[in-house]
């Protein structure tokens, strides 16, 4: 019987079939942060259980922490959150990286940064964008902090078995057009409910062309089309980013993750086409990642009154042109060091428009440190970016950095949604090209005309 | 968790499409570490701004919410959860859900009910009218002012654990602390990789 990637991977880790698409599956590799895991933890000594498998977990602070002075964590709450986590690690035996390691970063980017996330394993986190580490061909999906309970507890998961969508991105993406353009495309096409109940794999020649960044970023905002799962089938390029991390295995298991892949004549549940030459710079202009056009279009004619009016603008308005007041450039969707390379890229000789507030903030320490070898920080500063430290920042928006009401943000980050940036902001969401040629202009711009 | 049975009580109307978990708990409510008292931030920024449908006295007490589709998509936030089982909320009923809330909900003793469009439009319909609505889990059965009925479906485990309030951990370290033994150790000869690199090499 042919079979899917997904079902390769589901079939490997049930523990025990209860019928009905339902089984409980083992994980193999939790990723932990300190805002949806001091519950389960809490729940976990109620009962008065220790891990089960500690050595199967990886402990960062990311969400709450500061992208400056770092030193004293001005706010009290997420001060004794991050020092909770670090407690709860070190009573159970869970390796935690603490905020002055220089391996901190974001969940996400630090989880295949390490050799954490390996091709044929199951992967879960307290996060949405666990989706993410489905780039390396590991069933990746975010959890609530009942389900981090119970991982701790029992390394197990009851899951519902998912039905399977392919999503075919055949043909070469034009310069200055990127995997976060492409998701954003297959969003605006499907729609943010579109993969309910689906777990994606991307197949087709633009995403075996894809680095592993960018695999990364196309899984990382599966979870905005609805579906928790997104995978890419390892190959050579997953096995050169991997060779040599510090948690990968010595030598890889390059022939079991071959055989990872679909079979030729697997059948999914559904399939859905891209045709990458014809995907544009994208730009969101609403408050759900699927209201999304292409940077020379404009808002709908038909769009709806709430978004419109939260966001300020007017049906048939076009997206060029658009001032904005703050950039951001980082997140676990664009905060990798290609992110930052690209972006470094756009700046040439400009600088950041006259009343633009830029900041950059890598996904991770080591992102930072290497960004630093490279010089791309003395370019961002040149140019009149702030440098920041590594966090989920003003993606989330839990620590300092947060947007004034009524700001208007061009942001890498994977969500629009009323409030995500602060109360009453408005994020534009991008890739990390668009939202520096934005910075430098002082409004949203076609970076292919900007860097052209 | 607290079992559900069966519930008649006014339902809140809330129909619009994609409402996430930012809006339920903004992230800023989230350096908070306990479980407990999330309700008063629940909505905040819809609250805010005034007439929201929760603080419209016809809705006082409501326990059951009729949302719209992609119910508590995005963040994986169980503080939205939380957050609704505090406000009093028992049960959602909406064209879909996002997928985490969803597994969120029924592990706190939240039922969410998935209903074809038709028939989410009269449970709709019911609410805006102010009228009560009754909800058996056991039968599977939405009741409506006009004595007529709509059917939903649960899995089995769903409803049964549901039903019964049953703890999920302890029953799975009952039922199948063995089995997870038995795949451990087939793993560890299959895959030896997953077990002896656990923690990194120097």
């Amino acid at each position: 019987m042919a079979m899917t990637l997904y079902d390769k991977l589901w079939q490997a880790h049930v523990v025990a079939d209860e019928g009905d698409g339902v089984a409980l599956l083992y994980i193999d590799r939790m990723l932990i942060h300190e805002v949806s895991s001091p519950q389960a933890f809490a729940g976990l000594a109620e009962r008065g259980l220790r891990p089960h498998r500690p050595a199967t977990h990886l402990a960062v602070a990311d969400h709450a922490v500061p992208t400056r002075n770092r030193a004293n964590i001005a706010d009290p709450r997420a001060r004794e959150q991050i020092a909770l986590l670090a407690a709860n690690c070190a009573a159970t035996g869970i390796e935690f990286l603490g905020i002055d390691d220089p391996r901190q970063g974001i969940v996400h980017v630090i989880g295949p940064e390490q050799g954490f996330t390996l091709p044929g394993t199951t992967l879960v986190c307290g996060d949405s964008h666990s989706a993410t580490h489905g780039a390396f061909g590991a069933l990746a999906f975010g959890i609530g902090t009942s389900e981090i309970e119970c991982v701790l507890a029992t390394q197990v998961l009851r899951q519902k078995r998912a039905r399977t969508l392919r999503v075919t991105i055949d043909g070469v993406l034009s310069p200055a057009v990127s995997a976060k353009d492409t998701i954003l495309a297959l969003i605006g096409e499907i729609g943010a409910s579109g993969a309910v109940g689906c777990a994606i794999e991307y197949a087709g020649s633009a995403v075996r062309a894809m680095s592993m960044e960018a695999r990364m970023t196309l899984c990382n905002m599966t979870i905005e089309a609805g579906a928790r799962i997104g995978l890419v089938a390892p190959d050579e390029t997953t096995f050169t980013y991997l060779d040599g991390r510090p948690r990968s295995p010595v030598p890889l298991p390059r022939t079991a993750w071959r055989a990872l892949a679909s079979d030729d004549d697997a059948r999914f549940d559904r399939e859905v086409t891209l045709d990458a030459t014809l995907i544009a710079p994208m730009v969101t202009w609403g408050t759900s990642p699927d209201q999304v056009a292409p940077v020379t279009g404009a808002v709908p004619s038909d769009a709806d009154a709430r978004p419109l009016a939260y966001m300020g603008l007017e049906r048939g308005q076009r997206l060029e042109g658009l001032a904005v007041d703050r950039v951001f450039v980082g997140s676990c969707t664009n905060g990798r060091i290609e992110d930052l390379r690209a972006a470094a890229g756009v700046i040439g000789n400009h600088r950041v428009a006259a009343g633009v507030e830029a900041i950059v903030v890598p996904g991770s320490g080591l992102v930072k440190r290497q960004a630093e070898a490279e010089g791309l920080d003395r370019r961002f500063l040149a140019a009149g970016f702030e440098w920041r430290e590594p966090g989920c920042s003003l993606c989330v928006a839990m620590n300092d950095d947060r947007l004034a009401p009524g700001q208007r943000c061009a942001s890498t980050s994977n969500r629009n949604f009323e409030g995500r940036q602060g109360i009453g902001a408005r994020t534009h969401l991008m890739s990390p090209m668009m939202a520096t040629a934005a910075a430098l202009a002082g409004r949203i711009v076609d970076v292919r005309e900007w860097v052209g | 968790m607290e079992p559900f049975t069966s519930l008649r009580a006014l339902a809140a109307p809330l129909p619009g499409a994609n409402i996430d978990t930012d809006i339920i708990v903004p992230a800023r409510f989230l350096t908070i570490t306990s479980k407990q008292g999330l309700g008063r931030h629940a909505f905040a920024e819809w609250r805010l701004e005034g007439n929201f449908v929760l603080d419209e006295p016809q809705y006082e007490g409501a326990q059951i919410l009729v949302a719209g589709a992609n119910f508590g998509c995005g963040s994986s936030r169980e503080h939205a959860a939380w957050a609704l089982a505090d406000l009093g909320i028992r049960a959602i009923v909406a064209p879909s859900f996002g997928e985490i809330f969803r597994a969120n909900a029924l592990r706190n003793g939240l039922l969410p009910i998935t209903l074809g469009d038709s028939e989410w439009r009269r449970v709709l319909a019911a609410a805006k009218a102010g009228d009560c609505v009754a909800i058996d889990l056991a039968s599977q059965q939405i009741g409506l002012h006009d004595e007529t009925s709509i059917a939903f479906a649960l899995s089995d485990q769903e409803r049964v654990a549901l039903l019964n309030g049953w703890d999920e951990i302890d029953g799975i370290r009952v039922r199948y602390g063995t089995a997870t033994a038995e795949f451990e150790a087939r793993q560890r000869a299959a895959a030896p990789w997953l077990w002896e690199k656990d923690l990194p090499h120097e």
